[in-house]
């Protein structure tokens, strides 16, 4: 399990070499790529400043991908969210499973990712033309995460 | 001597991203807390109202209002998150 924390951005080729390099035990690795978008609830967006909390940051997400280890078949996670100021296009976050098969794969990175969105202690500014805002949380990311909690195995 | 912490919305609000307060001896959860805090005054007040959906971890661990808050810990307040 991998988490990181960071502003520069990152490439998914060399992250995914990495993630299955010698081990012949790997036959699926799922990823999912957060980007920044031009548009949130109709108004452009120029810039986002992700803010986080360090140290708890990383504890979160460690539990997150221990969590999703113990409920899959899985081999190695990764999990790379980016902080400061993006840009639409940019890169946010890349969330990355190995493991034998593809349904384990898929099934954890969406947890990982689900259980992020509610649980990792991050949050979005975003600049607009008529200033900057905090982003609200989405009461369908809360639902996304409660639907794990109800089928505890899968 | 505890350590509070404020996050997005809530330090740019209160104006103060951490501090060190010694809590009065019948402040011993996070629901009690979160009372002493908005003593404060009006921001406060406005900020950590009932019904405000503010978050708060204990030594970095989401922690529910009758959480204990003990000598020495690190307790942050924060909205609810939005990364990803």
């Amino acid at each position: 399990m991998t988490v990181r924390v960071q502003t520069e951005d990152f490439d998914i080729g060399a992250e995914i070499l990495k993630l299955r390099q010698g081990n012949a035990g790997i036959g699926a690795i799922a990823s999912f790529v957060g980007l920044v978008r031009d548009l949130n609830e109709n108004t452009a967006v120029t810039e986002m400043v992700l803010e986080h909390y360090p140290g708890m940051t990383e504890k979160a997400l460690a539990e997150i991908a221990e969590e999703a280890k113990r409920r899959w078949n899985l081999i190695n996670a990764l999990v790379i969210h980016r902080v400061g100021p993006l840009r639409p296009t940019d890169q946010i976050v890349l969330v990355a499973t190995s493991c034998a098969h593809r349904h384990d794969a898929f099934a954890a990175c969406e947890f990982i990712m689900d259980y992020l969105k509610t649980r990792a202690p991050f949050w979005k500014k975003e600049q607009t033309a008529k200033g900057a805002h905090w982003v609200d949380a989405r009461e369908s990311d809360e639902t996304a995460t409660q639907r794990w909690m109800q089928h505890q195995t899968n | 001597m505890v350590t509070l912490l404020y996050f997005s919305r809530l330090r740019e609000s209160f104006g103060l991203a951490s501090e060190q307060v010694e809590l009065p001896a019948d402040v011993t959860d996070v629901r009690l807390l979160t009372e002493w805090l908005r003593q404060r005054g009006s921001i406060w007040q406005e900020e950590l109202a009932p019904g405000k959906p503010v978050r708060v971890a204990v030594n970095q661990d989401m922690a529910s209002p009758d959480a204990a808050v003990r000598d020495k810990d690190e307790i942050a307040f924060f909205p609810p998150v939005t990364g990803g």
